[in-house]
This record gives structure tokens, sequence and C-alpha cells, in this order.
């Protein structure tokens, strides 16, 4: 439907890793990954902001060097004066783009060009409409929309861009409480940020030992690895014209380039979705939300 | 100090009213509120009859109108608005930014509460409602101490109502689809957390299983008194392989020992979850909430209560309003 090249996005990396990882992640995707669009920032928790705070200049500059566009992600779930002095200048002083994780931010950002993130909730029409008359040039829709909805909200975007989360662990859940300092007996305050032993999250299995969720701090993951590869050509056919991957500590650049050629290639998606399965070797692949169904189903 | 109370069927209504509720707080029976839950809730007809029966007595009634409505669906939530404002109840309580438009736009008389749903958890996303949609209240979500909440309610242009007692959620109201992921039902969507539809449980051995869909929640052995499988309120193994209550323990909210605090941050109302329970158990915990708000505020010591006994798990937290639970 719509004419403009589907677009392939890059999400902030949700988990803590080490800065000058997040750094020489960057820097890769900025020299080898077919990503049009990078968002960059700490969404998840804003004790570990300080640490890759210093070099946001320089990634960003590396991958706008690169062509690619950078936005600036904010943190979800704000809640103390220093989140939210921290967010006011973000949004106030930031000569980039902004994507806004929760409403607090949004009378900041209505004369500046910005992206409502997939932590703000836009279920229907009515919420979509609202975010582009005040000047969203861009929504991420939540993880749990089905196609049905999915494509509802792509005829009500009407050619105006839209963005889908179509690859990585879904972030399922926010709290103030902090599950990964919990598991490890201690609290949020003196976490030690033991955060950092699990770049893809924490493991949570069942009394009986099944996969069940993966834990990210605050933040509640699913154990499954969403992916709606095989569902490019009808996401773009239904209007949706930005599609994102989740960052996870596996080969991005090599996943970017399976979405892209299934992009540019629709009838190459079975083939892809095999070799991404050989990549992603973390979690099974699911795709139920979309399909109407349990979340961590995968519906052929 | 208001004292905001559950009902979810007329005779719960009836109960919260005797037993000193300022406010009763309803939804429709269908997939427009977050407690759509089979048996439950208010016709139209019923919904006529408790708002003049509140008003009577000189009680307010609010309804829930706090799903996300459907993309492509919008009419079963815009009709509810519609009946709730030409009934005339006193507040709508939404969390949805498009219904908040159009309930602006369609009936601007109606004043709108920001249902706890909407997550807003500082002064700007507050404020960002109130300008562009005039709310006079919100319901703040579950993640803040009491300080924060005194500082906050310092800082907001509108009331702001807490909870005190009930189930509880951990994770921030509105952004969480734990159940939609194990289930297939959300509360955004379907007005159901880890519904009664997907509860199952099994005899293995000397233990007694929970589960939720296709997932193990819990296991009691012989004798201990089993559960519901809240998925967030289950035993987990997480970092070592001890069994723990990873999200939370089976526990309830209930800030009666932090009440005096409470009422000193400026809070305008004190709300009671519970709209699936059933009348006797709202007429005890809103007998209970009454006496111990009217207490603190002609400066007696808190009353003794029983509340115990009704508590999930028969536990209690005073959840994120204390500082080391997070």
């Amino acid at each position: 439907m719509t004419s403009a090249a589907p677009q392939l996005t890059l999400g902030p990396v949700l988990y803590n890793w080490p800065a000058e990882k997040r750094r020489d992640f960057y820097f890769r995707i900025a020299d080898e990954a077919p990503i049009d669009v990078v968002y960059i920032g700490e969404i998840t928790c804003s004790k570990r902001a300080p640490f890759f705070s210093p070099y946001i200049p320089e990634v960003c500059e590396r991958l706008e060097a690169a062509g690619k566009e950078v936005v600036l992600s904010t943190l979800a779930l704000v809640m103390s004066r220093r989140e939210r002095k921290e967010l006011n200048e973000l949004a106030s002083e930031s000569p980039r783009p902004i994507e806004a994780n929760d409403l607090s931010a949004i009378n900041l950002l209505r004369h500046k060009k910005h992206v409502i993130g997939p932590f703000v909730n836009v279920y229907n029409e009515g919420t979509l409409e609202h975010f582009y008359e005040s000047g969203a040039s861009r929504v991420v829709l939540s993880c749990e929309l089905p196609s049905t909805s999915v494509a509802q909200l792509g005829k009500a975007a009407n050619g105006r861009e839209l963005e889908v989360q179509t690859f990585g662990r879904l972030p399922l859940a926010l709290s103030a409480r902090c599950y990964h300092a919990r598991s490890h007996n201690l609290t949020k305050d003196g976490c030690q940020y033991v955060c950092e032993l699990n770049p893809d999250g924490m493991d949570v299995r069942t009394l009986d030992g099944t996969p069940f969720l993966a834990v990210n701090g605050t933040q509640t993951m699913s154990y499954t690895m969403n992916s709606l590869l095989g569902e490019l050509d009808h996401l773009k056919e239904v209007g949706i014209t930005h599609f994102r991957l989740w960052p996870h500590d596996m080969d991005m650049v090599e996943v970017a380039h399976l979405f892209r050629n299934v992009l540019d290639n629709p009838e190459d998606s079975k083939k892809s979705l095999g070799l991404l399965q050989e990549i992603v070797t973390i979690a099974p692949l699911s795709n139920g939300f979309f399909h109407s169904t349990e979340g961590f189903r995968m519906v052929e | 100090m208001e004292l905001v109370c559950p009902a979810g069927t007329p005779s719960a209504l009836n109960a919260a009213l005797k037993a000193g509720a300022d406010v009763v707080y309803v939804g429709f029976r269908d997939e427009t509120n977050a407690r759509n839950f089979p048996g439950l809730n208010f016709s139209p007809d019923e919904l006529k009859v408790a708002v003049a029966q509140a008003h009577s007595m000189s009680r307010q009634v609010y309804v829930a109108i706090n799903t996300y409505p459907e993309a492509g669906n919008l009419p079963p939530w815009h009709r509810a608005v519609d009946i709730a404002a030409d009934i005339g109840v006193d507040a709508v309580i939404m969390a949805d930014i498009g219904l908040l438009d159009y309930t602006a736009r369609h009936h601007p008389q109606l004043r709108r509460h920001l249902s706890v749903q909407a997550s807003a958890s500082n002064p700007e996303a507050i404020n960002f409602y109130r300008a562009t949609f005039d709310i006079q209240r919100v319901v703040l979500p579950r993640v803040l101490t009491v300080r924060e909440i005194a500082e906050l309610t310092g800082e907001v242009e509108v009331e702001t109502e807490v909870f005190a007692f009930g189930g509880m959620c951990v994770m921030a109201e509105g952004r969480c689809s734990l159940s939609s992921y194990i289930t297939g039902k959300s509360p955004n969507m379907n007005g159901v957390c880890s519904p009664a539809s997907h509860v199952g449980y099994e005899q293995r051995g000397q233990k007694l299983v929970s589960k939720l869909g296709d997932f193990t929640i819990n296991a009691y052995p012989d004798g201990e008194a089993a559960g519901y499988p809240t998925l967030c309120k289950g035993r987990f193994i997480g970092q070592d392989s001890d069994p723990s209550y990873l999200f939370e323990e089976p526990t309830s909210l209930n800030v009666m020992a932090l009440l005096p605090e409470l009422i000193k941050t400026g809070v305008k109302a004190l709300k009671i979850e519970g709209r699936q329970r059933g009348k006797a158990y709202v007429a005890q915990v809103v007998s209970s909430y009454r006496r111990a708000i009217d207490a603190v505020l002609r400066g007696d010591a808190l009353p003794d209560s029983n509340l115990g006994s009704i508590t999930e798990g028969a536990r209690s937290t005073a959840g994120a309003y204390q500082k080391n639970w997070r």
C-alpha cells in the first residue's frame, strides 16, 4: 500500500550490557547492518543509564555517518525526581528525535519530531489519531496486538509511519520492583547490578522445569523469541512501514540481513525462517500474539 | 477523605453502601471494564437503580470503562460512555486516550477519572491528561512509595486516589501482557488476568499442582490450602535451582498500618479493590476501613481490624508504598 521502501529499525538495547560492549555493538551495526533507524537509550532502569551515557555522542555520530536515522528512547516507567529531571533535559535539549515511552515527555515534544514508543498503549484508531495529531511522526505498536488490530491501525495510519515489533524477546511487563535483584536476595537500591549477568535476560522456569518467562531487571520478558519474519509481507500490505528488531546477544547483523532480505524478497521467507532458527539458539521462536492466540505459541 | 468501594453485583453495592462507602464503583457486563468476569457487573437498568439508590443516600457511583477499546470496534466502549452519561453517574474511570478524547468531546460535563490502568506515575504524565482531557482525578499506579505519593499529590492539579486494600498487581497496571502471553486473554483487551477459564488443579503424588493454561504456577503438599494461580504470584525457578516466589508472594495489599501517614499525603480518596468479591467480603473490608478512617480523622488510634482472614494466602503487604518492597 505504501510506496516508500519498508524501513528496518533496531530498538534500544533492553538489557544491561557493559558500556564498551554496547558501544562496539553499535559500531558494528553502523558499519555492517542493513538497518535504517536505530533507537538508543536506557528504557528499563535509570540506574543503568550513567554507564553508557558518555558513549552516546560518538555512537550517534558513527550511526549517522553511516546514513542511519538515530532516535533517542526514553525510560518507560518514570517515577523519581531524578528520572523526571533527566527526561526533561533529554526532551528539551536533544537535537535528535525522541521516542517517548511514557506520557511524561509528551508536552515537551509537541513541537519536536517524535515517535510514540511501544510502552505507550495504542490499541485503537482513536488513540493513534490523537498521537499523530499532536505531532508524532511515527507510532510503535504494543506487542500483544492481534493481526486484526494491526490491520485496522494500518488502515487508519493511511500512509503515516507505523512500526511493529518483529524480532526478539517481547517486553511484557514493567514494575517498580527489580526481580533480578529479588532473585539474588537483594533489593533494587542495593542491586549490585546483577542484571548484567544475563545479556538476554534471566530465564524463568516453572516448578517442573518448563521455560516460562525471562526477567530483565524491573522488566519481565517473553521466554520465547518473537519472530514475524514469516508475516512481513502481510504487515507491509496492511500499511506497516517500520519493522523493529530488539537487540540480543547474538549476530544481529545477520538477523538484520535476513529481515532485510525478506522485506525486499518475500518469496525467501520460508528459507530465511529456517536460517533464523539456526541463529536463535536461546529459545524457540513465537508469533502467537499476532495470530490471536497465546503469545508464546508459534503458528506456522 | 473519600472511601471508594467495589461492587460486582447489586447486592454487593447494597453491602458497600450499608458499610459506609462514600462511593461505589462498578462496571458494565462486558469487555469494557477490567473485571469482565462471568456472572459479574451491571446492566444499564441495574446501574440506573444503583445510581438512584446511592444518590438517595447522598453517596456516589463511579463507572469503570477502563479497558482499551479494540481497533475497528469502538462502538461498545462509546455506547458504555453514552449510557453512563445518560444515567447520570458521578464519574467515569477510563484509561484509553481515544476514549478519553471521545468522552471529552461528546460528554464534556461527565466527570472523568484516570484509571490505574493508564499507569500515570508522575506529575508530567498526569498533567498531560489534565491539560488534554480535563481529568479531575487520577488513580495512582501501585508503584509509588508513600513519600512519592505525597510529593506527587502536591504537584498535580487533580485529585489523587490510591489503592488501600485487595488484590495487588506487582506490575505497573495497564502495561502488562503476561496474562495474554500465557493464556491469550489480557487485562487491557479482555478485562481479565489469569482467567478462571484457564485454571486447572492436578493431583501429582503427594502434591496438588495449580496450573494456568499449559504452565504450572504452584504446588501444594497435601493438607496445605491451594491458592488461585495468578501467574505473577506463583513459585518459579530463576537464578538458582531453588523455587521461590520470584515476582510476589500470594498476598493482598493492606495499607491499614500506614493509614495515618497516607491520609497526611493529601490524597482525596482510598480505593478498595475487588469487584469480583462477594457481598460479605465487601461489607467486612468496607466497614473496617470506614471505622479506621473515621478514627484517624478524629485523631484516635487505629482500631483493631480483623482483615487477616480474608487476605490472599492470609497474608498482606504494604507493597510498593514501602520503599524496601522494590
